[in-house]
């Protein structure tokens, strides 16, 4: 079984044969009704609200919203996210990368407790996940008090927003890797340890080239979220103008200044980088499904 | 026992990885959410009831409940629909509409916030159609279910697709066969497989929805007693210094995602199992 990865591209052929079966086929009614239904919702979840960005962002026309982008507002925020992400996705991609093998390669007591933890920031409110921050860090906080009075500012500071950011980004790379690596199984590293490999050797000639392309996609979309996080980062953020603004919150001030324009041509950028990552996610699962059917 | 622990130590860097998992996950995720906690027991509990209990925060918890509920039935529905259609039709686009199904996993929660606005207040592409029609969608609870139908879709579709994918022909055509109508098939041979994965996607649909902020705050109008998300009712706390109180909210949340964390595992391990039976 070459597994949901490669389904995409039997898909087709699949729905083909099972709209040819009389067994596995709806009457013509109830399939026109399901298919204006399904794909009616898709058009006004999914596709209007992608449209208005970009239609209204070009509202006023090509220089209004050239001038939105290159303002010095929006570069600085554009910079700041930049920052965020590069800190965030290498140490989760590390992370990630541990954190699957210590799952899938070896048997230990609590495993299953270990994978639930890994998804926790999944499920804990963004704001909540910048709340804990502010408790840890801030004049009020824990260690804040200390590390003010030492010149260190973290909240409403580049510091905490980077913290923010790792927080929601943490289960990413992991939540990629591990089914991944749980179904290829152990043998093939086994046999080159057997064959005298050393640890390094076998991690890089061995599981990454199985796992290359989910370990791209987690990055892509861990960049992703890094680049659009709102929540957490709003609230350890202090919301200072050309200093700790990120693009997410360079909207919402634009927007609530009731410069709408502007703040679809700054959400228009991030709605690319949307695009972007799920352009790659295709790419990724077209590649995986053609790799598991040269295996196979 | 033995068998697996010595086999288990075939592969190198046990150590290595599972310390770095473990101090990491530490010092980024458990120690500073433990200071939830340890802040909530610095208040006595007659004020930590209080501070859960008032009246605009129990009305949060109205909202925020009862439409991430609302929202997540409503993307069981449709997202059931849309996994069928991307298994079982052939149509043209269809590459597209499958990827882009993700769209709200991609998009920023703040650009999905002020592009739902748009659509429907009352001049926008949607809402001056509704609102003649007495529909208020956007500053209202309304714009707050529409918003947590747009970021929840992509969970159910996605759990449920693969186990569609996996579903064996052979088993409707036997019910065929015995004589049973299309409903009959879909009724008792198709949904009870389908089942577990529709709960874990309504599962994870929900707890998204609770939880979330950057999308709902722009179209909910925030209107105190009204379409106040409990989130936002941390957030203003906040803004007021009232650090316990904030604290105080944030672990009646962590608790609740927490049970949501436990049963969605749960619900997984099953289907699962189950998955593992059928192979």
């Amino acid at each position: 079984m070459a597994g949901h990865v490669s389904a995409l591209a039997l898909s087709h052929d699949r729905a083909a044969l099972l709209e040819s079966k009389q067994a596995t086929r709806e009457p013509a009614w109830v399939k026109a009704l399901i298919l204006t239904v399904a794909l009616g919702f898709f058009f006004v979840f999914l596709l209007l609200p992608l449209f208005v960005v970009f239609s209204e962002a070009l509202a006023k026309g090509w220089r209004v919203y050239a001038d939105a982008l290159l303002e010095p507002d929006a570069l600085s925020a554009v910079k700041l996210t930049l920052l965020a992400a590069l800190i965030s996705v290498p140490l989760n991609l590390v992370f990630g990368v541990c954190a699957a093998w210590a799952v899938t390669r070896f048997d230990f007591r609590g495993k299953q407790l270990l994978i639930t933890l890994i998804d926790l920031p999944f499920s804990v409110s963004p704001v909540v996940a910048g709340l804990i921050y502010v408790l840890v860090f801030s004049s009020h906080g824990w260690v804040g008090p200390w590390l003010i009075a030492h010149g260190v500012k973290i909240i409403f500071a580049v510091p905490g927003i980077v913290l923010a950011t790792v927080f929601v980004t943490v289960p990413f790379v992991a939540r990629e890797l591990i089914p991944l690596l749980q179904a290829q199984g152990r043998e093939e590293e086994e046999a080159a340890v057997v064959l005298g490999a050393r640890g390094w050797q076998v991690f890089w000639h061995v599981t990454l080239p199985n796992v290359r392309w989910a370990l791209l996609y987690g990055v892509i979309l861990s960049n992703a979220r890094a680049m659009g996080e709102f929540g957490a980062v709003s609230v350890v953020s202090g919301h200072i103008r050309g200093e700790t603004n990120t693009l997410p919150l360079h909207i919402e001030i634009l927007y609530n200044e009731y410069n709408f324009t502007a703040a679809f041509a700054v959400a228009s950028l991030l709605a690319l980088l949307a695009l972007v990552t799920l352009v790659v996610k295709s790419w990724v699962e077209w590649r995986q499904g053609r790799q598991a059917g040269e295996e196979h | 026992m033995s068998q697996t622990a010595s086999r288990s130590r075939v592969l190198p860097g046990f150590g290595l990885t599972l310390g770095v998992t473990l101090s990491y996950l530490s010092l980024v995720v458990l120690i500073p959410l433990s200071a939830v906690f340890f802040r909530s027991f610095s208040l006595s509990l007659d004020d930590f009831i209080r501070a859960v209990t008032a009246p605009r925060v129990l009305a949060s918890y109205k909202l925020s409940f009862g439409m991430a509920l609302l929202a997540a039935a409503i993307n069981t529905f449709f997202g059931l629909l849309l996994a069928w259609t991307l298994v079982r039709y052939r149509f043209p686009g269809k590459k597209i509409v499958d990827a882009l199904v993700d769209l709200p996993f991609a998009l920023p929660t703040a650009v999905a916030g002020i592009a739902l606005t748009a659509l429907y207040a009352g001049n926008g592409w949607l809402g001056r159609y509704l609102e003649p029609l007495g529909i208020k969608v956007a500053f209202g609870p309304l714009g707050v279910l529409v918003a947590l139908v747009f970021i929840g879709l992509p969970f159910v579709v996605r759990t449920v697709q693969p186990v569609l994918e996996d579903l064996e022909i052979e088993l409707e055509e036997a019910a065929t066969s015995l004589g049973a109508h299309r409903w009959q098939t879909f009724n008792h041979v198709i949904r009870p497989v389908l089942q577990p994965a529709l709960m874990t996607g309504f599962a994870l649909a929900f707890a998204r929805a609770v939880g979330e902020y950057g999308s709902v705050i722009f179209i909910a109008g925030n209107i105190p007693m009204v379409s106040e998300i409990t989130p936002l009712m941390i957030i203003s706390k906040l803004e007021q210094f009232d650090y316990a109180g904030a604290t105080a909210i944030a672990s009646v949340m962590l608790v609740m995602s927490f049970l949501l964390l436990l049963a969605i595992n749960l619900l997984q391990a099953r289907q699962g199992r189950r998955n593992e039976r059928r192979a």
